[in-house]
């Protein structure tokens, strides 16, 4: 039975619950039954997720770049290829990291950090606008939502707030941005539920004053937002002030680097007890469609500098969550509402693309790359982007269910369809594993392919499942989905099916094999 | 009709609504210099055109840095760049000398017009990275502020701060950069509405056309190179009816971007558009079926029967019985810079002459950097879109409020009214003994209340509330006399520190608990 329900059904008509709903007398409750039936989480867990935003769209292909590609690369983005000699490589992987990036480059061989490639959706948008409206909300690209992806999800496990919030079994704020602006992600079907905080120890103490009535139109509407948000503020200043006294000391963190600044202030949160489960911080200028590298030197320049900054902060703050014994329930995640484009511009730069790599970081996270090098075509036009591997709504879907345990049924609801789950987190730190050597497809075993190839009306397409559920996707070099040939269960085996070409403009398709965690991507080529 | 002229009650309730959505906050001379006056009149005057202002000048010069090109009090605008301080010093400069032309500005429409074009035409100072530029931005913003939408555009296209901005001037043949082109029509025309289908072929279509346009860095203007210009034909989608604007060559290719302009303005969404996006920041962020209907469909008509002229629009907006409805009233929560500069305002803070160069720019700079630390950094939007709280479903206007930045709004005021702020010996302060004097009878505590709430807020508050404002005045006492008393008292000396003090200690309690109350975070 949903907690909602619950209350509907446990209470007599006409009862009010007073204690409930000013939330500052619920305390009288204690820790009865009633109370945590109704106000405590679905899964208690201490587990935190840590998400960074990098605003702007991320050059993908200069933060991770594969290093089999390096040669067409070099002849695609002449003017801002990295020396191929200061690429740190990952392991034995065929993929380096930018040379700004040491902090991260020693998680890596630390065992604590993953990077998933080409992760995007289909139909990407090119709008910083709409695309962060994606990412946030976690819709398809042409549906709108108004509530956030995080939003949800709280909103499910903790049902009815912020009615009866704070409460003894959560005190502390579900979600916390750093900063003055709070994220989209947060909202809920019904309310923000998350909190802006930008000095954890300096409270204002808001006015508790008489309430005239609200009236009842939107002026009301407006009149009654402010009082919650002032509310909420006095409720959850003493347990933040509180938390952010216990840490004593912290590491040093790199100077000049606000996002160090945010992490910092996250850090000590978690080291001094806040039960807050999502934290987001912000680092920006990443829309780099103009001199991103210097000439002559591009490992240097506007974008190495936003990666170093990037790189340093999360080192100091998995070092310093280490000190304080937290580094185990904390993991972090990179997201830009969209990567570059494949073929720099004339201006050192680059334009608006889709799929990127994005990392995660964090003792729990499976060590490795994720997914197999992008395919880079030396003749690849100014309109040509990098089809994705991975769908970004997986990645959340994969930390809800392993990070935070959440079931089938409410993913379902949080993320209103099925994704593919992902091998994040490490086996025994989770609640569902897989392992990612066994996802990866490295190693070159053929899972998908087609003949013949190139083609003009006609080609036939032979894929392996390993059972259950298969999904086959056409894209084309704009990321849009051309067609689905295959959504279904499909039994251990080869199989077959045909792809016909339905006046598609000549050039290249990407064929996208999805078999539970695994998935892999073919190059088919449309000629006249 | 919802935009047919307003015909009920309109007195000072109705004027003080109009007035703080038109301006930012408003002066109570303001409000009394109206009354009796119809709607169609007092609209009329606020947009009628006013003189520009003087440019900023070089207030920065000090101790540690001397601009080698400009002396002290004379304007930067023209001058060369000079070097890297003097540029960030202009560029604060202009910040501050922007905010100080809305403190100043005369009862017209024109510097919220400003701010609401730099949120349609959002660049930032940052990026842009020279003050001249910026400057030359800003001044086009005031000079069109009423001006015709469609000329707008074609100035803006060729601004060299939005050339630099969004890469336009690095817009080439060989290395087409979509940048302007995509935000030409996703922001400044045609917007994202359900009937805006323009397609990605069209952005690209765009920037090809647009490209050679070329900064020239010394005088601070574009021109048209024809050797980086796509002379090739431009094809458009079918939502543009498949157009193809000829490629034109040599200097002919620069006459390409009014074929762009007029194949967009052909579409009726550009004028919805802007539309709604005065709506969204002049009335409420809520655009229902009936307000798409009533209001933004018949604006959008005028707009274009007017061939995009601005100011017919604003007046059938402002005098509609849509805006005086209570369903438009007191539903805005004041944007950060409303908030600061309508303080300043509405309590006729007193600045430094603009002749004292130095402390006048001090004062500017000061409500510049507050404003930015509760989310409105003047000229540095977050990006191109614009303030969050313009667009940004489904909280829009909610966005400007949360736990950090609310205190932060409550620290300001009562900084204001207790302590006020002081930069090289100057104070900035509410005085509110003075702001009090001018009502019509402060010793009556029952009047003054409703004349002080009536003029601070515009939305009513219980019986409850306005007699616990009364036990500030009273000092928990239950008879008004003493309050009353107080004040004559201090009228017949008002030399008389003690009788001073005691007033003043009282009224400041007061009115900042007016200020505290969420009440003053709407207008």
């Amino acid at each position: 039975m949903k907690r909602r329900e619950f209350i509907s059904k446990a209470l007599p008509a006409g009862v009010v619950l007073p204690s409930l709903i000013n939330g500052f007398s619920v305390k009288a409750f204690g820790a009865s039954s009633l109370l945590s039936a109704i106000t405590s989480a679905n899964n208690e867990t201490d587990h935190v997720l840590v998400i960074i935003q990098l605003n702007g769209g991320n050059d993908g292909l200069n933060m991770v770049i594969p290093l089999d590609q390096y040669d067409n690369l070099n002849i695609v983005r002449p003017n801002i290829i990295l020396p191929k000699n200061k690429i740190l490589k990952l392991g034995d992987y065929n993929t380096g990291i930018h040379p700004a990036m040491t902090g991260l480059d020693r998680l890596y061989k630390e065992g604590k950090m993953q990077v998933v490639q080409s992760v995007g959706y289909p139909q990407p948008n090119f709008s910083h606008f709409r695309a962060t409206d994606i990412w946030h909300s976690a819709s398809d690209s042409n549906q709108v939502l108004t509530s956030g992806w995080v939003g949800r999800y709280l909103a499910d496990e903790y049902a009815n707030y912020p009615v009866g919030y704070p409460n003894t079994v959560m005190p502390d704020p579900l979600a916390i941005q750093i900063g003055s602006f709070l994220s989209p992600a947060f909202q809920g079907p019904a309310v923000n539920m998350g909190m802006a905080i930008s000095d954890p120890v300096n409270f204002y103490n808001l006015l508790n004053g008489i309430q005239s009535p609200a009236p009842n139109n939107n002026a009301g509407k407006e009149l009654t937002y402010i009082r919650q948000v002032s509310q909420q503020t006095q409720q959850y200043a003493n347990v933040i002030k509180t938390a952010a006294a216990k840490v004593k000391s912290q590491v040093t963190y790199p100077s000049g680097n606000s996002l160090a600044d945010q992490l910092k202030i996250v850090a000590r949160l978690i080291g001094g007890g806040l039960k807050t489960r999502i934290y987001t911080v912000n680092i920006g200028s990443f829309d780099t469609h103009a001199s991103q590298v210097n000439t002559g030197a591009t490992e240097t320049g506007t974008h190495a500098t936003l990666l170093q900054k990037l790189s340093d902060a999360i080192k100091a703050f998995m070092d310093d969550l280490t000190v304080m014994g937290a580094s185990k329930r904390v993991v972090g995640m990179t997201f830009s509402e969209f990567g570059r484009r494949i073929k720099s511009n004339a201006g050192n730069g680059t334009d608006h693309g889709a799929a990127a790599p994005l990392i995660l970081f964090g003792d729990a996270i499976q060590n490795g790359v994720l997914g197999s090098n992008p395919i880079i075509s030396a003749t690849a036009s100014v309109n040509d982007n990098l089809p994705m591997q991975y769908d970004f709504r997986s990645v959340y879907a994969s930390l809800l269910s392993q990070w935070f345990c959440v079931s089938a049924t409410v993913l379902q609801s949080v993320m209103l369809k099925d994704f593919q789950s992902l091998p994040l987190i490490k086996a025994g730190t989770n609640c569902l594993s897989t392992d990612l050597s066994i996802a990866n497809q490295q190693s070159g075993q053929t899972l998908i392919s087609n003949y013949p190839n190139p083609f003009t009306t006609l080609t036939t397409i032979k894929y392996t499942s390993k059972g259950g559920h298969v999904l086959i996707q056409i894209f084309n070099t704009m990321g849009k989905l051309i067609t689905t040939l295959v959504d279904g269960i499909k039994e251990k085996g080869v199989h077959t099916i045909l792809f016909e070409n339905q006046f598609y403009p000549p050039g290249v398709y990407y064929a996208r094999l999805q078999n539970q965690e695994l998935q892999q991507v073919r190059n088919m080529l449309i000629v006249r | 009709m919802a935009i047919d002229v307003y015909a009920g009650t309109f007195g000072s309730k109705e004027i003080t609504h109009l007035l703080k959505r038109c301006l930012f906050g408003v002066k109570r001379a303001e409000i009394n210099s109206f009354l009796g006056q119809s709607v169609s009149i007092v609209v009329d005057t606020l947009l009628q055109d006013t003189s520009l202002p003087n440019p900023p000048v070089n207030n920065y010069n000090d101790t540690s840095y001397t601009d080698p090109g400009i002396l002290r009090g004379q304007t930067w605008v023209t001058a060369p760049f000079g070097d890297g301080t003097a540029n960030s010093r202009r560029i604060t400069s202009l910040k501050s000398w922007w905010i100080l032309q809305m403190l100043n500005q005369s009862t017209s429409l024109r510097e919220k017009m400003v701010l609401f074009w730099h949120n349609h035409f959002a660049t930032e100072a940052d990026v842009i990275g020279d003050a001249r530029y910026l400057y030359k931005h800003n001044n086009l913003l005031r000079t069109s502020a009423f001006g015709n939408f469609k000329t707008l555009i074609k100035q803006i296209t060729l601004d060299p701060a939005m050339l630099r901005y969004l890469n336009g001037y690095l817009n080439t043949k060989t290395a087409p950069d979509e940048n302007y082109g995509r935000e030409l029509q996703e922001l400044f025309t045609l917007g994202k509405g359900p009937n805006s289908n323009y397609t990605e072929n069209d952005v690209k279509a765009a920037a090809k056309l647009l490209t050679g346009y070329r900064l020239d860095a010394t005088a601070i203007n574009s021109f048209f190179d024809s050797t980086k210009h796509d002379t090739t034909d431009k094809q458009f989608s079918s939502f543009y009816g498949n157009k193809i604007i000829k490629g034109r060559t040599g200097v002919d290719g620069a006459k390409e971007l009014d074929d762009l302009i007029d194949m967009i303005f052909a579409q009726q969404e550009v004028s919805l558009h802007l539309c709604r996006n005065l709506y969204r920041f002049f009335v409420y962020y809520e655009i229902d079926a009936t307000v798409e209907l009533q209001v933004i469909v018949p604006l959008a008509e005028i707009l274009r029967n007017n061939n995009y002229e601005i100011k017919p629009v604003l007046k059938a907006l402002f005098t509609s019985n849509h805006f005086f409805l209570p369903q438009t009233r007191s539903c805005h929560i004041k944007a950060p810079i409303d908030f600061m500069v309508g303080l300043c305002r509405e309590y006729e803070l007193v600045f430094p002459p603009e002749t004292d160069i130095e402390n006048y720019y001090f004062m500017g700079d000061y409500l510049r950097s507050t404003a930015a630390t509760i989310q409105q950094n003047l000229a540095d939007p977050p990006n191109v879109s614009g303030w969050e709280a313009y667009y940004q479903a489904p909280q829009f206007y909610e966005i400007w409020i949360n736990s950090d930045t609310l205190p932060k709004r409550n620290a300001f005021t009562d900084r204001m009214i207790n302590t006020g702020y002081t930069r090289n010996g100057k104070k900035l302060m509410i005085d509110a003994v003075a702001y009090t004097n001018q009502f019509t009878k402060p010793e009556d505590p029952n009047l003054l209340i409703n004349d002080a709430l009536a003029h601070l807020y515009t939305i009513d508050v219980s019986t409850e509330t306005k007699n616990f404002l009364k036990s500030i005045l009273l000092s928990n006492q239950t008879q008004d006399y003493y309050w009353t008393d107080a004040w004559n008292s201090y009228k017949m000396d008002p030399g008389n520190t003690g009788r001073l003090t005691i007033v003043s200690t009282r009224l400041k309690q007061f009115y900042k608990y007016i200020m505290n109350l969420e009440e003053y975070q709407l207008s």
